[in-house]
């Protein structure tokens, strides 16, 4: 799926990403942890194609593609999907219909018809009650005036509905309650399959608990430091990232 | 508007070509000479075999229009007009005879409006909307006719109205824009050729929008529209207007003149998507369009309210304007304004408050790109006698590039201590965080940057009727087309 080979990344200058490699298959749930500054959120932009980050080295493999010569929207379009840390307000514009936006674009990318009204009031529903979303929410302008917690829930919304091949969670943990949490990963666990994949970006090992990772990375200063199963999210709980990457 | 709407499939078709309704119709014209004198207007007149009142009327508005200076643009860069360059008087010859059904008019003209996406023949009109198409100098038919005359409403051309009504059009002709307003003003009321009259009786509530179709046609000709739109006392009217233009390389004029009356308890809502011919990327060509737009609340309780979707037009010059004469009465005006490339646009409102309890809204939305400059000029004039006068101003300009201009310029003027005067302005511009959001999401950027700015236009964009928000949310995407990326 995702192929990740000695990435050296810096903006304006200053190197961000030095030497990172990572691959990740079908099928599998790979979270990725280290400490706040370390490049977590720069590698999804990387991923994602947002410009002002220059790439230095590296090469990077999407399903035979290579993906840093596709445009942002041809990435999306083909699967790719990020999950902001810290997502976008549009103002006036109203949730359902971007998310109407959103789907349509991948169809005409993928040269199919626009998705018929009802058909996606239908999908948009349903979606939403599995995660609790109400339709009033949706009835609001992007993300403006969403509590922190909501606009994550919202993101995974459209990650439902748009079900990518390729997931990237950037910290949407953070800002959940505990019910919200529970509902976000289930969410996710729904959407598991075997052809798609997700990386997931946490802080906490405690949605690792609910979205049970095949793999565990710890990043520190842009590179890879250790890679293990799910234990390795536990021993971090436990020691740290000072003595884990000591020790690595 | 389905103009435009039938705009988006023919650009998308047509590929490259920016402008989608370049097109023009090859007709017989009759056409007077170039210049701007007494005979001109005289021929004019005898063309539409006006009263003698009313062409002395033109010849005055003449006479005014030499004495008046020239207009100050502030902010605009405007060539010197060579008014004697200019034809004054086109129209279709197979029009001179007045047409008596839609089976007498010129087949190519037919087409042009169906190709505009404004079908004149009963079996196709718009459903809803009743239209008056004016090519160049005159008008060419307006439909729903009958069913307006049974509730007593007048929709008609202001030539015929001349004619049908002409103690209306006496009354109120020059009521709100005096002749000596401003040169152009003038100007416009000597050669004035068509537009539409409207009159809603007291008690009348129109039940279709109103709408006028505006197309220049033939080459070098200036159109100088002239409209007058009447609510008598607890009436209603909603009225819209398109306009489009061939795509040409010399600069064409559209000095327009319009004026609202609004009687006691009267509501007009006046609504205009202006799509002219804005010229090619370099500035070359395109539609000056110098118009006066002034509504009348005259009776108590009355209010107006101006909604405009600007993307067209090489210079926009024009403040739809309302004078609040009445007690409580209300002004509104609901602005997008958005120039590309070379485009200038100077824009803005008048809220003369002179009534008890008058209030006025502005919501202003600029938005450039290109090297183009766009500029909101506003005045609230509170006069002594305005007790409890309220404004509310909220303009916002968005930038998109670097080489373009936003700028804001409100005067406020009070002579009354009681009133409240409210005033906001932002200039932001264009995220590139939310543009990449919604790339991330599949949008193109063309798409991205049609999703923000329309967003950041809603809430003036919700005051169209509803028949013509979706298109003018497309017309806007349009406009903005090879700004960004
Ligand atoms: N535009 C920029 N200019 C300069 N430095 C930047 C820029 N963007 C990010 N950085 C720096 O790059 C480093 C990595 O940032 P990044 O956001 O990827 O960290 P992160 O691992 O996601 O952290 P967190 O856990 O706090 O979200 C940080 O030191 C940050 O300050
Ligand atoms: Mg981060």
């Amino acid at each position: 799926m995702l192929e990740i080979k000695n990435l050296h990344v810096s903006i304006e200058e200053k190197k961000i990403i030095k030497g990172l490699d990572l691959s990740i298959n079908k099928g599998e749930v790979h979270a990725l942890m280290g400490p706040n500054g370390s490049g977590k959120s720069t590698l999804s932009y990387v991923l994602s194609g947002k410009d002002k980050y220059e790439i230095n080295d590296g090469t990077i493999d999407y399903n035979g593609k290579n993906l840093l010569e596709l445009d942002v929207d041809e990435r999306a379009n083909e699967g790719l999907f990020l999950a902001f840390q810290y997502p976008m307000e549009i103002p006036g514009v109203q949730t359902s219909f971007f998310l109407k936006t959103a789907i349509n674009s991948k169809r005409k990318y993928l040269g199919q018809s626009e998705m018929d009204a009802l058909e996606f009031a239908k999908l948009m529903k349903s979606k939403a009650e599995e995660l609790n979303i109400s339709t009033e929410m949706l009835k609001r302008d992007l993300n403006v005036n969403y509590s922190g917690g909501e606009k994550k829930k919202q993101e995974i919304l459209q990650m439902s509905m748009l079900s990518p091949k390729m997931a990237i969670l950037d910290e949407t943990d953070s800002g959940l309650d505990i019910d919200a949490l529970r509902i976000v990963s289930e969410g996710v666990n729904k959407l598991r399959n075997s052809d798609n994949s997700f990386l997931v970006i946490t802080h906490y090992q405690r949605l690792l608990n609910y979205i049970k990772p095949d793999f565990v990375h710890i990043i520190a200063d842009g590179k890879i430091v250790k890679s293990g199963d799910y234990s390795l999210a536990l021993e971090l709980e436990e020691k740290g990232y000072e003595e884990i990457s000591q020790t690595a | 508007m389905a103009a435009t709407e039938q705009t988006i499939k023919q650009v998308n078709t047509l590929g490259s070509s920016d402008y989608k309704y370049g097109f023009s119709t090859e007709v017989d014209e009759i056409r007077p000479p170039k210049g701007l004198n007494e005979e001109i207007i005289k021929f004019i007149s005898a063309q539409k075999d006006e009263p003698e009142w009313m062409l002395e009327w033109r010849l005055n508005a003449f006479k005014v229009f030499n004495k008046l200076p020239k207009p100050q643009w502030a902010k605009l860069n405007i060539p010197e007009i060579d008014y004697q360059d200019c034809y004054y008087y086109s129209i279709p010859k197979s029009l001179k005879d007045k047409p008596k059904s839609l089976d007498e008019i010129d087949p190519e003209i037919l087409k042009t409006y169906e190709k505009l996406g404004i079908p004149l023949k009963e079996q196709k009109m718009l459903s809803g909307i009743a239209v008056d198409a004016v090519f160049d100098s005159v008008s060419v038919a307006t439909t729903y006719k009958k069913q307006l005359s049974d509730l007593g409403i007048v929709f008609c051309s202001i030539s015929e109205a001349v004619k049908t009504h002409p103690e209306l059009v006496k009354k109120y002709l020059g009521s709100v824009i005096p002749v000596s307003d401003h040169s152009f003003a003038a100007l416009n009321s000597a050669v004035f050729t068509d537009g539409s009259f409207i009159y809603i009786p007291e008690g009348v509530r129109c039940p279709v929008e109103l709408s006028t179709y505006f197309r220049i046609n033939a080459m070098n000709t200036g159109q100088f529209e002239r409209t007058l739109i009447i609510a008598d006392k607890d009436s209603y009217v909603s009225y819209l207007e398109g306009c489009t233009a061939p795509m040409r390389d010399e600069n064409q004029l559209h000095a327009a003149n319009v004026e609202l009356v609004a009687l006691d308890n009267a509501e007009i809502k006046y609504s205009t998507v202006q799509n002219w011919y804005p010229g090619d990327k370099e500035g070359k060509g395109g539609i000056y369009n110098f118009v006066t737009k002034r509504g009348a609340c005259r009776g108590k309780n009355s209010k107006i309210s101006w909604t405009q979707v600007e993307t067209g037009s090489a210079i926009t010059w024009k403040y739809p304007s309302c004078i609040l004469q009445g007690d409580n009465s209300k002004g509104e005006f609901y602005s997008v304004a958005i120039t590309n490339n070379m485009q200038q646009a100077d824009t803005g409102t008048k809220m003369i408050h002179i009534g008890k309890n008058t209030s006025s809204k502005i919501i202003s939305k600029g938005i450039s790109a290109g090297k183009a400059n766009n500029t909101y000029r506003g005045l609230v004039n509170i006069l002594s006698k305005a007790k409890n006068a309220r404004n509310f101003t909220q303009c916002d300009s968005l930038l998109i590039g670097n080489q373009c201009g936003a700028h804001t310029v409100p005067y406020i003027e009070s002579s009354n201590s009681d009133s409240m005067i409210e005033h906001e302005a932002t200039t932001s511009k264009i995220n590139e965080d939310q543009l990449f959001y919604c790339q991330q999401r599949g949008l193109n950027s063309e798409d991205a940057v049609g999703l923000i700015v329309n967003g950041f236009c809603k809430e003036v964009l919700q005051h169209l009727p509803m028949e013509f928000a979706v298109e003018a949310q497309k017309l806007v995407a349009i406009s903005l087309e090879g700004s960004v990326g």
